[in-house]
């Protein structure tokens, strides 16, 4: 007897991402540079994140045909993302056939209160996070992967930085913690105490956790590296780039070499322009995409 | 004690480590090519194949993979480790370290949503061995002298060539070790006759 779809299906396929880069990518001919430089994934999109930040109005899934393009043009796997809550496009996606479905805030929420019941699913789901409470919240719906949400479309580090380092900090907290202690844990950070108990036990989550949203250079994802992610998501950092192929090589060996710092030094000479960033001030709260789902 | 590497280009390798120790070997993670006159044996783990060779020839892994290959040590490759270890792979003009004499398939079992687990039997190793399918590959064909040693559905998923042992599922996200177990027994008979020959 065979399963499909049983969590370690699911989660497993995440653990095989470990240590790569999954780039955004938004037509075949860009997949092919991705997959050539070394990507371990694509997400297929209509726009990168900085372009929907910059056409306003509704961002919806991508039209099934950029998908299928896609889906044809290279042999690793398929991303793509659906609207929090937005059970249909996510199951036209799996109809499809796409490897892993992100439920993402980058494209305007379908519904401010439930997200989707994930484990309902076949495909299996990852989801952005700030903070432990959020992640084991994702976890409990049944995503099988985590990425910090970081201020997408930004080209600015700064909020995945602050989303890695506390969702780390707190599972340091709750591994310290006693049992009763986290009961209360549980409750103040709405966080089902079965994950939060394996979380202690364990001493790390129980699915994988990358970086996402802001990375745009080969040090940026060596940073989130080191302050833990299991891998990283790139935006629109490479195809923003003033020099795709390149920057998508030097990030792919930025993330397995991390902490090899002459050769973070080799790749980052003359790469060329990274994306142009955005400085948190400057946007008022309705842009930020990070707080569009709890 | 035996020293075992694994593979630390991408991928599962954190899970094959935890394997590895749990057999009572020493496990390695081999981020760079001088690190593999340090093992006796080496893991190929699961992850992206394409992406896995891109570093391999970037970090000048390709000559030095082979020569282990090739000096009697063994080597164990699971999902995208069955790919770099065959001589071919279908529908692809070039293979990648060609050390082991197969034919294989990528995603034979299809796409993500159609991954799976299954108990199957392996030859002298393991009866009701629960399997993790993911995106697997399978093996189409294999040479002479290369020993089957389980099959799901009538495809070829675990097989052995001299030294070389590659299988199309991931022992190493379950609790079972019985086929690291195996590996390290490879390689503890192969450290035993490198050392007298």
């Amino acid at each position: 007897m065979s399963k499909t779809g049983t969590d370690r299906v699911k989660r497993g396929m995440a653990e095989m991402q470990k240590g790569g880069v999954i780039m955004d990518v938004v037509n075949a001919e860009q997949a092919k540079i991705a997959e050539e430089a070394g990507a371990v994934a694509v997400m297929a999109l209509e726009r990168v994140p900085a372009d929907i930040r910059a056409a306003g109005g509704v961002a919806r899934m991508a039209d099934p045909r950029i998908v299928e393009e896609v889906m044809n043009a290279v042999s690793i796997p398929v991303m793509a993302k659906a609207r929090i809550g937005h059970i249909v496009e996510a199951r036209v996606l799996e109809s499809m056939g796409v490897d892993y479905i992100d439920e993402s805030e980058v494209l305007t929420p379908a519904d401010e209160v439930y997200h989707i019941n994930k484990r309902e699913f076949t495909v299996p789901f990852v989801c952005g996070c700030r903070n432990l409470g959020e992640a084991v919240r994702r976890i409990g719906e049944g995503a099988s992967m985590l990425r910090t949400k970081g201020e997408p479309g930004t080209g600015n580090i700064v909020e995945a930085v602050r989303h890695m380092r506390k969702v780390q900090a707190q599972i340091r907290e709750v591994a310290g913690m006693s049992d009763d202690e986290l009961m209360v844990y549980a409750k103040e950070n709405g966080a089902p105490y079965e994950i939060l108990l394996e979380i202690k036990q364990e001493g790390r989550l129980p699915v994988v956790n990358f970086a996402a949203g802001g990375i745009a250079t080969p040090a940026d994802a060596a940073l989130m590296m080191q302050l833990g992610a299991d891998g990283v998501f790139v935006g629109s950092g490479i195809f923003k780039s003033s020099n795709p192929e390149k920057y998508a090589r030097a990030i792919v060996e930025a993330t397995t070499h991390y902490e090899d710092y002459e050769l973070i030094a080799q790749l980052s000479k003359d790469l060329g322009d990274a994306m142009p960033g955005i400085e948190m001030s400057t946007l008022a709260p309705e842009q930020r995409m990070q707080d569009r789902s709890q | 004690m035996t020293k075992i590497g694994v593979l630390g280009l991408q991928g599962a390798v954190r899970e094959h480590v935890r394997s590895v120790e749990s057999c009572g070997a020493e496990a390695v993670v081999i981020k760079k090519k001088e690190q593999l006159d340090e093992i006796d044996g080496l893991i190929l783990p699961g992850g992206e194949s394409t992406t896995m060779r891109r570093l391999i020839d970037k970090y000048d892994f390709y000559e030095a993979l082979q020569n282990f290959g090739k000096a009697g040590k063994p080597i164990f490759g699971t999902c995208a480790g069955l790919i770099l270890l065959a001589k071919e792979i279908d529908g692809q003009s070039d293979a990648h370290l060609k050390l082991m004499n197969t034919t294989v398939k990528r995603n034979a079992f299809g796409r993500q949503r159609e991954s799976f687990e299954a108990e199957i039997d392996i030859k002298g190793i393991a009866d009701q061995f629960n399997a993790v399918f993911i995106r697997a590959p399978y093996i189409l064909e294999v040479g002479e002298g290369v020993e089957i040693l389980a099959t799901y559905q009538d495809k070829i998923v675990l097989a052995q060539d001299r030294h070389y042992l590659a299988c199309a599922f991931h022992p190493e996200l379950t609790d079972d070790n019985r086929l690291t177990q195996h590996f390290i027994q490879m390689v503890e008979e192969s450290k035993k006759e490198l050392a007298t020959s």
